[in-house]
């Protein structure tokens, strides 16, 4: 397609995609009120809107209308872009992220259902995610408090160590996807084996994989059960203690924008991303590939949340001795064996060919 | 459009000479050490623009190991830093100039 | 076009944050320009080809070596350097003589270097060609950066552990090292 057609398709599909990004991150607060409300046996938001749905949007306009102090002991500088740092690159990895196949899009051509397909497009993610953590660190820093610097150290120790056996975690399905393209990984997982079992990786050999990247995400994500840094009653509410309005807004926001890309990451890589049965009209089967994948991504979130109000929290040594002791080396050995089976396979083909 | 590889060149060295006068002109200990990963930045700099002109991935791997070593050198160095810190509560360079306290 | 444009851009931020790093005061500062020049140096690195190496950069170097370098800022916590008085024959010779030695050292590279011209992505170095590379031809600088990763991460927690901590573990087991007590011995 020509060179303006491109642009301008690529304009579309950033701000839809940024849009649906913002309104799911918004979504994801009312989800986890009503999970976390259902589970503690009561009912959570009820009164603006049918089932609460509208209670984003107060929210939001709370947010917006509450008083922005700024203390005169900050550092301001950092202190104003501390939280933008951490949105920017929370809601940053959602350009690589493929929701669908192929559509055509009028006289003009056709494009992927997603912003961008780089051929490096996981290293994408994991290079956003580690710059993701000078948001955390420099607010920490900014706030020139006692309890926000130890929540800010802790966070960012946190983050930087759950960070590698995430990575290694995926090392496992590039070795048997032999690519770093997130198109191309979830493209290797169509087709069904013995018949009735869908070819994702969680079932074709990265169960374990799949459970290391899940534990690792939630550290990183700073999720109950690990989320010491910012648990209110151990120190008082951590790196963003002294912030207010719009700035613990954005703060909140990418949160859920980090645990939105880290279920959308989870599907892609694990759950075979758009793979599901498709049928209907045509019109139907060109958006049934989206449907699954926002099918997929929902039940992560409602896992996250669920987690989170199942499980108590970690103390900060049993955590990162949980990360480097426990995880690592779990992760490297998955690396290891699934190498070698791989290798094998190549060597010799048929070798444990009913996996 | 080709551009030539001396600009390349030229922004690695200015790198590299603006981390050699961080190094000469700086007090505090850390920002030293920041100018030696400067350093190391430009050179990466350089093997890169070399690849790319010889058409060879060597240059590309080397910056691997570059980057390698200068991780393994910051753990190390934050690390003394943080125990020389410990014992003279400075963190001026100037003024960690006795061998025994 | 394009590729000149990109360049200036990239190079102008590097440059930037390159001398911000020399005129800030407080080390904080320093290490976010330095943060800034390592993603600029990404983009670079794409313009030549190196994808994967440009992914490792942001990934270990800007995103794992100054984080170590920023957290240890923030727990150092040291505030800003004090100023010490300049040497007037230094300006006075060195600022002449860094001129005339930049506008030398231009000079011969643009003109007299056996450089050509390069497109963009040059030389594309895709993780898989970087890969066969890595583990066939370098396989023994690979194996000894990772012994070499492995003595840093034992001598950065040995240094950076409080001296009473090791004399405590040292003094449980037999005093079979020494050395590690004595260290914890002088300080306390």
């Amino acid at each position: 397609m020509s060179i303006t057609a491109f642009i301008i398709i690529s304009l579309i599909k950033s701000v839809a995609v940024v849009f649906v990004l913002l309104t799911a991150v918004a979504y994801s607060v009312w989800l986890e009120r009503k999970v976390s409300a259902h589970i503690q046996n009561r009912w959570g938001p009820t009164r603006v809107g049918p089932f609460g749905l509208l209670q984003p949007l107060a929210d939001g306009v709370k947010f917006i209308f509450k008083e922005d102090l700024t203390q005169p002991y900050v550092y301001k500088p950092l202190y104003i872009a501390a939280p933008i740092i951490a949105v920017v690159f929370a809601i940053s990895s959602i350009a690589v992220i493929p929701f669908g196949t192929w559509v055509t899009v009028g006289p003009w051509g056709t494009t992927f259902m997603q912003i961008t397909d780089l051929n490096i497009g996981l290293l994408v993610v994991l290079g956003i995610t580690s710059m993701g953590v000078y948001g955390v660190a420099l607010a920490g820093w900014a706030s020139n408090s006692k309890y926000s610097l130890l929540g800010g150290l802790r966070a960012s120790a946190q983050m930087i160590s759950y960070e590698v056996s995430l990575g290694l975690s995926l090392v496992g399905v590039l070795i048997m996807s032999g690519s770093l393209s997130l198109r191309e990984i979830v493209d290797a997982q169509g087709g069904r084996f013995w018949g009735f079992i869908p070819r994702w990786n969680i079932f074709h050999g990265q169960t374990i994989a799949f459970f290391i990247y899940l534990i690792s995400a939630y550290a990183e994500t700073n999720r109950t059960p690990f989320d010491l840094p910012e648990a209110e009653s151990e120190l008082v509410a951590g790196y963003h203690t002294e912030y207010s309005a719009m700035k613990f807004a954005m703060f909140f926001m990418a949160e859920y924008a980090n645990m939105v890309t880290v279920a959308c990451l989870a599907t892609l890589l694990f759950l075979g991303g758009w793979h599901g049965p498709i049928f209907g009209p045509p019109i139907l089967q060109a958006l049934m590939p989206v449907f699954w994948f926002c099918l997929k991504v929902f039940f992560f979130m409602f896992l996250y949340v669920w987690v989170r109000w199942t499980l108590p929290r970690f103390r900060y040594d049993q955590l990162m001795a949980f990360g480097w002791k426990v995880l690592l080396p779990l992760a490297v050995a998955n690396i290891v064996v699934t190498a070698l089976i791989v290798a094998l396979r190549a060597q010799y083909p048929g070798f444990l060919s009913f996996l | 459009m080709n551009i030539p590889l001396s600009y390349y060149l030229l922004l690695s060295g200015f790198l590299f000479v603006c981390g050699v006068a961080g190094f000469l002109i700086k007090r505090n200990i850390i920002t030293i050490f920041m100018s030696i990963e400067l350093m190391l930045n430009g050179v990466n700099l350089s093997f890169v623009a070399f690849a790319a002109q010889w058409h060879s991935l060597s240059g590309q791997i080397f910056v691997f190991f570059v980057m390698v070593v200068a991780a393994a050198e910051a753990a190390v160095g934050l690390a003394i830093i943080i125990a020389v810190y410990r014992t003279r509560e400075t963190l001026n360079v100037d003024q960690v100039n006795l061998l025994k306290l | 076009m394009l590729h000149l444009i990109l360049f200036l851009f990239f190079g102008a931020v590097c440059v930037a944050g390159a001398v911000n790093l020399l005129v800030q005061s407080h080390p904080i500062n320093s290490a976010l320009s330095l943060i800034a020049v390592m993603a600029a140096l990404a983009g670079e690195y794409l313009l030549l080809g190196a994808e994967f190496v440009a992914a490792v950069q942001v990934i270990v170097y800007a995103g794992a070596i100054m984080v170590l370098f920023v957290i240890t800022i923030m727990l150092l916590n040291a505030g800003k350097e004090e100023r010490t008085k300049g040497s007037r024959v230094a300006i006075l010779l060195g600022v002449p003589g860094l001129l005339i030695g930049a506008v030398l050292v231009a000079w011969t590279l643009l003109f007299r270097s056996n450089t050509t011209m390069v497109a963009i992505g040059a030389e594309p170095g895709s993780p898989k060609a970087i890969a066969r590379l890595l583990f066939h031809d370098f396989l023994l600088p690979f194996e000894v950066t990772s012994v070499l990763i492995l003595i840093a991460i034992m001598g950065a927690v040995v240094l950076a552990s409080r001296p009473e901590a090791v004399a405590k573990t040292a003094g449980e087991r037999s005093e079979t090292t020494p050395e590690l007590v004595g260290a914890g011995r002088n300080r306390g």
